[in-house]
């Protein structure tokens, strides 16, 4: 106990590797771990939500009600939602965030990496606590993700639960955030300026903002909702001197920059994929930075056009139409400068650039129809229809989701050592592109057609798109599982990978071994 | 032969162009939204076609250069990669350009919208309440009230499990037991509300939905050219039958429009007169089966035992063979915090006593019968 023996010991300082067995996963502080963590979890997550979407379409396979009650349908669209949202989409970002980002900036690891831990392990208990309502009274929530009073307050026991587990989400996208940012503005390797660093390191930086300017905004919308409920409050409830629709400007001030918290990192992995298998630069990055925060700042002026047939004030309509519209500007600079990046390269199509070019193409199929839904006269007739259900999908799932596989191929390799097997890789991105058009594409025309949204059985004039969609839908499905096998292949063995891995990749990540050790760039790196 | 290639293509995609332009297509496969049946639902769809025709000709310049360099641009043609990474013209112009044609579609939008948000000088009112799960329709002017629920033989279709083969229904889940009739050719204002939670009226081919909020009243109008049937459903997530509340709206010319008028006050008139007299027990349990079927199996189910955690049983129930004060109680208040609506306003007084004779006598119950001047008294 004496100052010596305690100097002594210190001096005998052990070279400590990860701690064995279970106890490393559960008190892990490394950033690397705590990626494998997010990313492994939204796996799962992926695959839980996708059996939902998987109920879904066989009941709508055909028109009549074969396999489901309808209050039970609601329940799934409505935590098919959830689950992708909040436990695949999200944390699977914030699982490339924490691998890559001290990697991309020669940072030693997260600034905070025992917040980084709670970030991580709150979303096991969230999640168990969502998916328990589903074995309570009167079931799991069944009012849609937007969880819109006076319906959701018809819920069940499970309410409190549901209300609970999305604020413990919260927290941790909460935590999660004030990381990113920390680690982004403190830890960078000397010379890199903000505008020399990676733009996946920018586009986190900007959606980490977003994330702590809306998520407790969503928290105090879904406590209003608690309160209402069990503490005799009307905020939500006219009789009461609330209104309902306040419920949804609440909700949708979060909502609306929360789904370009669901993109701005998939456009920041694109721009570090498609440079490297072109073969040249980014093209535009300044304006590509520039592009990304105007997104970001537009996002915050947008909400209400998820809200045109509430019976909005005319020139509430027209505000909300014209700053919806402005957000195609810097989304097409976007899409342009990747084109640019393409141009006059020399491009070769492994899977994750076969991931990045689907991506361009159908976000932009998806930003398409997200252009005519911004037109409020328009929208009186795509609102709450499959139209939108489209719109969203393209956006979220041949966007946000292919932007996750592209990244995990092409970052696969740094992580885990292996290559991935490239056949298998072409083969899921095939089945994949060419299932995932069969399923939503043919939803426009139902939208167009007149097919309301969250319904469990449909007008026979619905029926012979229906059965398409879900054909596609069930062949998206099994070739997800194709994924699955990949990733845990890749995990345990294969041909063993380079430092650089691709040819034409650049950037700090790529000058570590792979796998790269526990701890790197434990001393900064020079960067020119 | 590049050329060729390219316009074989294009042609293609004009084809495709000018079939979802043209008017009605195929009830199966339908691509497109209708032009409908009033000019406001022809302006939409106008303001629907050109943004969707912009956004396919930006489409084409997109993927094309996209295609053309994956094509052209590769290291298997042997490409070199240029180096170039950025053009400050470039960006200004792909900024401008777009805002250039972002203005283009908001003039068009912007006087469409106000158009469409005008309701004055209409030339009659139909007040339009979304309940859990039918609409009501007030006509205020004329004094004409009622009802209108999926009609019960889609009713019965529906039921997960009834064996019936739906393809076999005309127009099934857009039937309804009344339509809502209006005439053509006059300016029609609906104010929209709603009893509980959040619905949403939507008719695509007057070519707009409101949203029907508790508490608040919301105005649109339409103006319908040609006499015919017009059907649409509710568009808000309402509970666990959304998907079962359509709408039908029959347009008829200005003189069957009177004789349906006139039809439904002395309807409203003849009801009012039933409750002044005596039922029997009989007529009572026949008039009760319709009710509870169009109002209350959604809920309590046929077999009157409702579901176990949501809707509590009528069979056996306290409420329904216990005092008849308690049960006209809550027929006619609902029970707050529940899903019970009240149906004070919904139901007049034969139609309320029949059902509540219907279920004191039901599924084993034996509690007496009320007449429809108890239901009077009770209010």
């Amino acid at each position: 106990m004496s100052t010596a023996t305690a100097t002594a010991t210190h001096d005998e300082h052990h070279e400590h590797g990860p701690a064995k067995g279970l106890m490393r996963w559960i008190t892990t502080t490394n950033h690397k771990d705590i990626g494998t963590l997010y990313l492994l979890t939204a796996l799962v997550m992926f695959f839980i939500g996708g059996a939902m979407a998987m109920v879904i379409r066989a009941e709508l396979f055909q028109p009549g009600l074969q396999l489901v009650e309808p209050e039970f349908f609601n329940s799934m669209t409505t935590v098919h939602a959830l689950v992708m949202i909040f436990g695949a989409v999200m944390p699977a970002f914030t699982g490339l965030a924490n691998w890559l980002i001290p990697m991309m900036i020669g940072a030693p690891d997260m600034a905070l990496p025992r917040m980084n831990n709670w970030s991580f392990w709150i979303l096991p208990f969230a999640f168990t606590l969502l998916l328990s309502t589903f074995f309570m009274q009167g079931g799991g929530p069944a009012a849609g993700w937007t969880i819109y009073p006076p319906l959701s307050l018809q819920m069940g026991d499970g309410f409190p639960f549901m209300i609970f587990s999305i604020h413990l989400m919260g927290i941790s996208s909460i935590m999660g955030s004030i990381n990113v940012i920390v680690t982004i503005l403190n830890m960078r390797a000397p010379t890199m300026t903000l505008m020399k660093m990676p733009l996946f390191c920018w586009t986190w930086l900007i959606t980490a903002y977003l994330l702590i300017a809306t998520m407790p905004v969503l928290a105090g919308a879904v406590t209003m909702l608690l309160t209402d409920k069990f503490a005799g409050t009307s905020f939500f409830n006219a009789a009461g001197g609330g209104d309902p629709v306040m419920y949804q400007h609440i909700f949708w001030f979060f909502g609306h920059p929360e789904v370009y918290i669901l993109i701005l990192p998939a456009f920041g992995v694109v721009s570090s994929i498609v440079p490297t298998f072109a073969r040249k630069p980014l093209f535009g990055y300044s304006s590509m930075v520039y592009a990304t925060a105007s997104i970001a700042f537009l996002s915050f002026i947008v909400w209400a056009h998820h809200m045109f047939t509430v019976g909005l004030p005319t020139v509430g309509e027209l505000f909300f139409m014209y700053a919806t519209m402005m957000i195609a500007v810097p989304t097409g600079v976007k899409v342009f400068n990747w084109v640019s990046t393409m141009w006059k390269g020399s491009m070769t199509f492994e899977t994750p650039m076969l991931f990045a070019i689907g991506f361009i193409f159908m976000f932009t199929i998806g930003g398409f129809s997200g252009l005519m839904l911004a037109i409020a006269p328009a929208d009186f007739q795509y609102h709450d229809t499959y139209f939108v259900v489209a719109h969203f999908h393209y956006v979220l799932v041949t966007g946000a989701v292919y932007s996750i596989m592209a990244a995990t191929y092409y970052w696969l390799p740094k992580w885990t050592g292996h290559m991935y097997n490239e056949k298998l890789g072409k083969l899921h991105f095939w089945l994949s592109t060419i299932s995932v058009n069969v399923l939503f594409f043919p939803q426009h025309f139902l939208g167009l057609a007149g097919m309301p949204r969250r319904i469990p059985d449909y007008s026979v004039q619905f029926a012979d798109w229906n059965m398409i969609s879900s054909i596609g839908g069930f062949v998206f499905g099994l070739s997800q599982l194709l994924f699955a096998y990949l990733v845990i292949k890749t995990i345990r063995g294969g041909e063993q990978a380079t430092d650089r891995v691709w040819e034409g990749a650049h950037g700090l990540e790529w000058t570590l071994p792979s796998p790269p050790p526990y701890h790197s760039f434990t001393e900064a790196p020079v960067v020119k | 032969m590049k050329a060729v290639r390219i316009t074989r293509y294009l042609s293609a995609v004009g084809v495709t162009g000018i079939s979802l332009g043209s008017g009605p297509v195929l009830a199966d496969y339908a691509l497109n939204m209708r032009t409908g049946a009033t000019p406001t639902s022809a302006q939409v769809y106008d303001l629907h076609m050109t943004i969707f025709l912009i956004c396919c000709a930006i489409g084409l310049l997109v993927f094309g250069a996209m295609i053309y360099s994956i094509i052209r641009h590769r290291k298997s043609r042997g490409a070199v990669a240029a180096q170039f990474h950025e053009s400050t013209t470039a960006e200004i112009a792909w900024t401008v350009v777009p805002i250039v044609i972002l203005v283009s579609m908001a003039v068009p939008a912007t006087k469409t919208l106000l158009a469409m948000e005008d309701t004055s000088d209409s030339d009659m009112t139909i007040k339009v309440t979304g309940i859990q799960w039918k609409w009501k329709y007030d006509y205020l002017a004329e004094g004409i009230s009622f009802i209108s629920s999926l009609d019960p033989k889609d009713n019965e279709a529906r039921q997960l499990d009834s064996g019936v083969n739906v393809a076999g229904i005309d127009h099934y889940l857009r039937n309804v037991d009344q339509p809502v009739v209006v005439p053509v050719g006059k300016k029609i204002r609906f104010l929209i509300t709603a009893n509980d939670v959040i619905h949403s009226w939507w008719v695509p081919d007057l070519g707009w939905k409101k949203d029907a909020i508790p508490g608040y009243i919301n105005e649109s109008w339409a103006r319908i050219d040609k006499p015919g049937v017009y059907r649409g459903q509710c568009a808000e997530l309402c509970g666990k039958d959304h998907g079962f509340m359509p709408i039908v709206v029959v347009a008829k010319n200005e003189a069957d429009y009177a004789t349906w008028v006139a039809q439904k006050q002395a309807d409203a008139k003849a009801a009012m007169a039933s409750a002044d007299r005596e039922w029997s027990k009989e007529e009572l349990l026949k008039h009760g089966a319709e009710v509870y079927a169009a109002n209350c199996a959604a809920c309590h189910q046929a077999s009157g035992k409702g579901i176990p955690g949501a809707f509590p049983a009528l069979a056996g129930s306290p409420v329904a063979t216990g005092p008849v004060k308690g049960h006209l109680d809550t027929v006619l208040n609902g029970r707050k915090g529940t899903a019970m609506a009240a149906y004070r306003d919904l139901l007049n007084d034969a139609d309320l006593a029949a059902v509540i004779t219907y279920e004191r006598n039901s599924w084993g119950n034996d509690a007496g019968v009320v007449q429809p001047a108890a239901v009077k008294a009770a209010r």
